[in-house]
């Protein structure tokens, strides 16, 4: 008896540490960010950084104005989600309205399996395959630009929406559409007016963890964007998102120097920008749900 | 691509730096990026041949090599540039004596898409194309409409090089691309017919095409006499004459065989 209670000590001791120990890296991260990037603004005033025009951080005097890296991640995910909502949303709602089970077991896990290709494959494909391509068939003076990368990026992020999204659906219980279909509503009406409402919680966090991981994807924007730091006019244009400028630049960026803070401080901005999508991710989840009263 | 990987290279080193033999000696070296896969290269082939001499190798710039020497933190550091005058004078203020070796040369070639029809241009035609005055290609005599502007990362070593000896440290076109990598670069100019870009002379290749500056064919003998106007030398510096191990390790970098090495990775090596 003592022994088991011993146990059971143990484990609650190392769960509750692992749990924990998230809390702890998160801390940890954000201190090191805030340290390393705030000391920006000893070079550059918070205005001229967020508003400024040219980022030219290697230069003599250095210009670290980020309104452009800021204006194409916008861009870029923005017509990411014009790809991925429809997409995700429209093959969750196939898949668990229309399909057949064997339908329904192939397709599945095809759209997980695209989730877990590496982003670099996403971008060499981009780089070789799509923008040529894209070049061609609009006539475009370079191929590599933001719709390129919105188009990768759409497409990487479909998964995401398409498994969260069907998982809410799924979650929806079956009374739901049984009073439906008593009331004599048909399929089509069940599904608009009852179950997706019905999943909106779940809907909603899809397409916001969508967003996130289209505006803090790194590797395929580098490849595929083009990287000319200048603001968008319009979507056929090369850009460059804050995370690829990270990327691109961190390696030989002089630790210490006005641009090494510089970059931190881009991440300080993607940080609050993710702080932002995932707690509206949370108020919306928590909202739908109070409202259908099917609280935790 | 590449930068992401030094990158991580780079996290593992500080790492392994903890990992200090009790025997045997060390040597650390620090700077340059562009320098840095010599010098990692170089260190790997010369710590097999000699297990009891541990070389711990470091980016971070030539701005830190070259002050890694001054403040005695590496034995040896890498610089893509000639130590400052400034640079000198706080050497010599703490009775350090910077020694230079050059240990192999780099071009940097300017290339266009295959289809383009010119093969020769100024170092003031490219200079007016990446800082903006010609945006066409008309005006430097060639058909072929605008001219799409690719570039490397301001804190490409190779971007430095190509920004001081031809832009004389003017300021890119902001609507440049920037791309991460030589090989990007390559992968751009050669799907993009209206572009003109720039990379390490190992990476040339049929895809594209190498132009003539100012008349000189971007050869590795041109490159090795600096007739070629964009090529430089790199440098690893030391304090005084070296002596025992990083002597050893430098005489192997500029041996038959650290020369091979360096050729293999794309640089041009010091012929005898």
């Amino acid at each position: 008896m003592k022994f088991r209670q011993l146990k059971e000590g143990i484990y609650k001791t190392v769960f509750a540490a692992l749990a924990y120990a998230s809390l702890l890296f998160l801390v940890g991260i954000t201190v090191v960010l805030f340290k390393e990037g705030l000391p920006v603004f000893r070079h550059v005033s918070a205005v001229d950084f967020v508003f400024g025009k040219y980022w030219y951080p290697t230069y003599e005097p250095p210009d670290f104005g980020i309104l452009p890296l800021i204006l194409a991640s916008v861009w870029v995910t923005v017509g990411a989600l014009f790809i991925c909502v429809p997409l995700g949303i429209g093959s969750a709602l196939y898949i668990y309205e229309l399909a057949t089970p064997a339908q329904k077991s192939a397709l599945k896990p095809a759209i997980e399996l695209l989730a877990g290709i590496p982003s670099i494959v996403y971008g060499f494909f981009g780089m070789t395959i799509v923008a040529p391509f894209l070049q061609n068939v609009f006539n475009l003076p370079v191929g590599l630009c933001a719709f390129t990368g919105s188009l990768v990026l759409g497409i990487m992020a479909t998964p995401t929406v398409c498994s969260i999204a069907e998982d809410a659906l799924n979650y929806v219980p079956r009374s739901f559409r049984e009073a439906s279909f008593a009331l004599g509503a048909n399929r089509w009406q069940t599904l608009i007016r009852v179950i997706i409402p019905a999943a909106g919680s779940g809907i909603s966090t899809a397409v916001i963890l969508g967003i996130s991981r289209a505006a803090g994807e790194t590797m395929t924007v580098l490849m595929v964007t083009g990287g000319a730091a200048v603001i968008p006019m319009t979507f056929f244009q090369p850009v460059r998102p804050m995370t690829s400028t990270i990327a691109a630049e961190m390696g030989e960026a002089v630790i210490g120097s006005g641009h090494y803070h510089a970059l931190f401080a881009i991440g300080i901005i993607l940080f609050l920008m993710t702080l932002v999508f995932n707690t509206a991710a949370e108020i919306i989840s928590r909202r739908f749900r109070i409202r259908l009263g099917l609280g935790r | 691509m590449n930068k992401i990987i030094v990158a991580i290279a780079l996290t593992a080193c500080a790492f392994l730096k903890a990992d200090v033999y009790a025997s045997g000696s060390n040597i650390t070296m620090k700077g340059s990026t562009t320098v840095f896969p010599i010098s990692q290269k170089t260190s790997e082939t010369f710590m097999q041949k000699n297990p009891d001499i541990n070389i711990s190798v470091q980016g971070g710039g030539s701005s830190v090599g070259i002050a890694s020497i001054i403040d005695g933190t590496a034995d040896i550091g890498q610089s893509s540039r000639p130590i400052k005058t400034g640079e000198i004078e706080k050497a010599v203020a703490r009775s350090i004596e910077p020694v230079v070796h050059v240990i192999a040369m780099d071009g940097i070639a300017v290339i266009t898409n295959a289809s383009n029809a010119i093969n020769d241009i100024t170092t003031d035609q490219i200079k007016d194309i990446y800082t903006g005055k010609l945006s066409n290609w008309q005006s430097v005599g060639v058909a072929g409409g605008k001219i799409i502007v690719v570039s490397r990362d301001s804190s490409s070593g190779t971007y430095e090089a190509f920004s001081s000896k031809v832009l004389a440290g003017a300021r890119t076109r902001p609507d440049s691309l920037l791309q991460a990598s030589n090989q990007a670069v390559m992968q751009t100019v050669s799907t993009t017919p209206g572009a003109i870009g720039y990379v390490g002379l190992g990476y040339i290749s049929d895809k594209v095409k190498a132009l003539k500056v100012n008349g000189v064919e971007c050869s590795k003998k041109n490159v090795l006499t600096e007739k070629y106007p964009i090529s430089r030398p790199l440098f690893m510096y030391t304090n005084g004459k070296p002596k025992g191990p990083v002597k050893e390790y430098i005489d192997f970098v500029l041996s038959d065989e650290g020369q091979s090495i360096i050729e293999g990775l794309g640089f041009v090596r010091l012929d005898k």
